[in-house]
């Protein structure tokens, strides 16, 4: 081991040495360096508050303008736009890179931000407001196999060609529910590799009147449906991948067409080496239910932070943007961010704004009813098949804890330990839930990523001990 | 400029900016732990720091997620 490597996810020598230091007081924290952070902080910014915002990547993007380094390569619509707001707010504001942040102090009107720097420091950042911009990842579904090396989720395979410039495989199948399929597999077409089909588990109506279109994005829903064309992509509906095969790696699917409520009706293989496979997404709410934010129910079953029409959410100083307060897209949340900087720098938000903000979250939960997570995807588990990806649970487990009285995901968690691992149950959160036949509970996180007991032992909190 | 990381000293070419998950599985090397239990082959899965399916020791430090650590010219990866 060298002892000049102490880096932990990015290296040391991205941050200049003149910004290296502990702490950081402002008026506006900002979390995350997607479209609603950036844009929430560059609006604060330009108003005259002082800005810090934060990032867990080695640069800004977020998922959706995730990008590789130095000059930007072309194929991520609005990627040039989000890049001169995200120089502009490097002008204007601290951008902390490979920090984060594994939890959120209050004291009194002040709240802390705590973060894990890329060397193990810890970091915090002093303010009055807080805007959690902290987006959303993948919702996958179990299903036997989805643990074979090969099997990524949608959001994964799509990391791995914006960030990496690297195709996830060479015989790729693309399965699961909701419009990002249609990004992904065009993408993964257009970089190179054989997409052997698109399966769209719900949908009676195709790719010509696909829900984009009726949201007037028609040139976006061509755009799809020609590269789909292009490069031969069938896309199925009322189809999903029910199964994955392969000794060391994914070596086959099972495919199976599928009734209204995602009853298998016919099955059939098909040989591949790549899955990328998603059923819409998690929105990342865990600091704003720790600093006891309120809570309301998506369209699509997910928790998410309630906030008023200026982005404020029920814990004071706090606001929320984009993914946490409801899937809804770049749009919307590039959207929702600015409303929240004008917001916390006391400026009124413009009507049309206003306007705006409401039909485009009228579409996100329009996309929420045309693509809902049927029940019929239990009946595609084994008594074998891994439920909690971290702690090795399979189904069985969870049905026993059922059986033996466990009447919610939390209980069978205690008795099964699904969530109990490393991910703290982001990946098979969800999925508990249904088996335990309850929504999804806002999830509970004091320690939102793994952090050393020595940079939790240098924090100096009060604990009320009895 | 292309540089080289190794994987149980076996070379494997690296894009800069390409993570230590990323390089490894465009080499064709998709599994580099095994889980506690089971034994069961684990690489990637999430790609964005979710998951930790994809934890991995790089020059003998405690084990960092690969998906999000960005490689380095001689980095060395071994597996157990």
């Amino acid at each position: 081991m060298s002892p000049t490597d102490d880096r932990v996810g990015v290296p040391n020598d991205r941050i200049p040495h003149d910004r290296v230091r502990d702490d950081y007081t402002c008026d506006l924290a900002v979390v995350g360096g997607g479209p609603a952070g950036v844009a929430g902080a560059l609006t604060a910014a330009l108003r005259g508050l002082s800005v810090v915002l934060v990032d867990s990547g080695a640069r800004l993007g977020g998922q959706y303008f995730r990008h590789p380094p130095g000059a930007a390569r072309g194929g991520t619509p609005g990627l040039d736009r989000f890049l001169r707001q995200a120089r502009a707010l490097g002008e204007r504001a601290e951008v902390l890179l490979g920090h984060q942040v594994w939890t959120v102090t209050r004291d009194g009107d002040r709240l802390t931000v705590h973060c894990r720097t890329p060397d193990g420091r810890t970091v915090a950042i002093r303010c009055r407001d807080l805007l959690i911009a902290t987006g959303a990842h993948d919702r996958p579904l179990p299903f036997p196999g989805w643990d074979l090396p090969g099997v990524l989720t949608a959001g994964g395979a799509q990391a791995l060609l914006k960030g990496n410039g690297v195709v996830a495989g060479g015989r790729v199948v693309v399965a699961g529910t909701g419009p990002f399929l249609l990004p992904v597999a065009t993408g993964l077409a257009g970089a190179g590799a054989e997409v052997l089909g698109v399966f769209e588990a719900n949908g009676g109506l195709g790719l010509a009147r696909h829900p984009v279109l009726a949201a007037g994005k028609a040139g976006e829903a061509a755009g799809y449906g020609l590269a789909m064309a292009r490069h031969r992509v069938p896309y199925r509906t009322h189809q999903a991948v029910i199964a994955a095969h392969g000794e060391r790696e994914l070596e086959a699917v099972t495919v199976a067409r599928l009734d209204a409520d995602w009853n298998v009706l016919a099955t059939r293989e098909l040989a591949c080496d790549t899955l990328a496979v998603g059923y819409g997404f998690v929105p990342q709410i865990e600091l704003g239910v720790e600093l006891g934010c309120e809570t309301r129910q998506d369209a699509d079953g997910m928790p998410v932070l309630a906030v008023d029409d200026r982005q404020r959410t029920t814990a004071r100083g706090v606001w929320a943007a984009g993914e946490p307060v409801g899937v809804g897209g770049r749009y919307l949340a590039e959207l929702e961010g600015r409303i929240a900087g004008l917001a916390v720098a006391g400026v009124p938000v413009p009507g049309v704004l206003a306007r705006r903000r409401r039909r485009l979250r009228a579409f996100g939960e329009a996309l929420h009813h045309a693509y809902p997570v049927k029940p019929g995807w239990q009946g595609w588990l084994r008594d074998d098949t891994l439920v909690c990806r971290c702690e090795e649970v399979p189904v069985a487990r969870v049905r026993a804890a059922l059986e033996l009285g466990a009447t919610d995901a939390r209980s069978v968690k205690l008795l099964a330990r699904p969530g109990m691992g490393w991910c703290q149950g982001r990946i098979c959160g969800y999925a508990v839930a249904c088996l335990a036949g309850e929504s999804p509970r806002p999830p509970r996180r004091p320690i939102a990523q793994p952090i050393s007991l020595g940079a939790l032992a240098e924090l100096d909190l009060d604990f009320d001990t009895p | 400029m292309t540089f080289q990381i190794t994987i149980d000293g076996r070379a494997v070419p690296v894009e800069p900016g390409q993570t230590i998950g990323a390089a490894l599985h465009a080499a064709g090397v998709r599994a580099w732990r095994t889980t506690r239990f089971g034994g069961r082959p684990r690489g990637l899965f999430c790609g964005i720091g979710v998951c930790f399916d994809c934890l991995i020791t790089v020059n003998g430090r405690p084990p960092e997620r690969a998906c999000l650590l960005e490689a380095r010219p001689g980095d060395e990866v071994t597996t157990a």
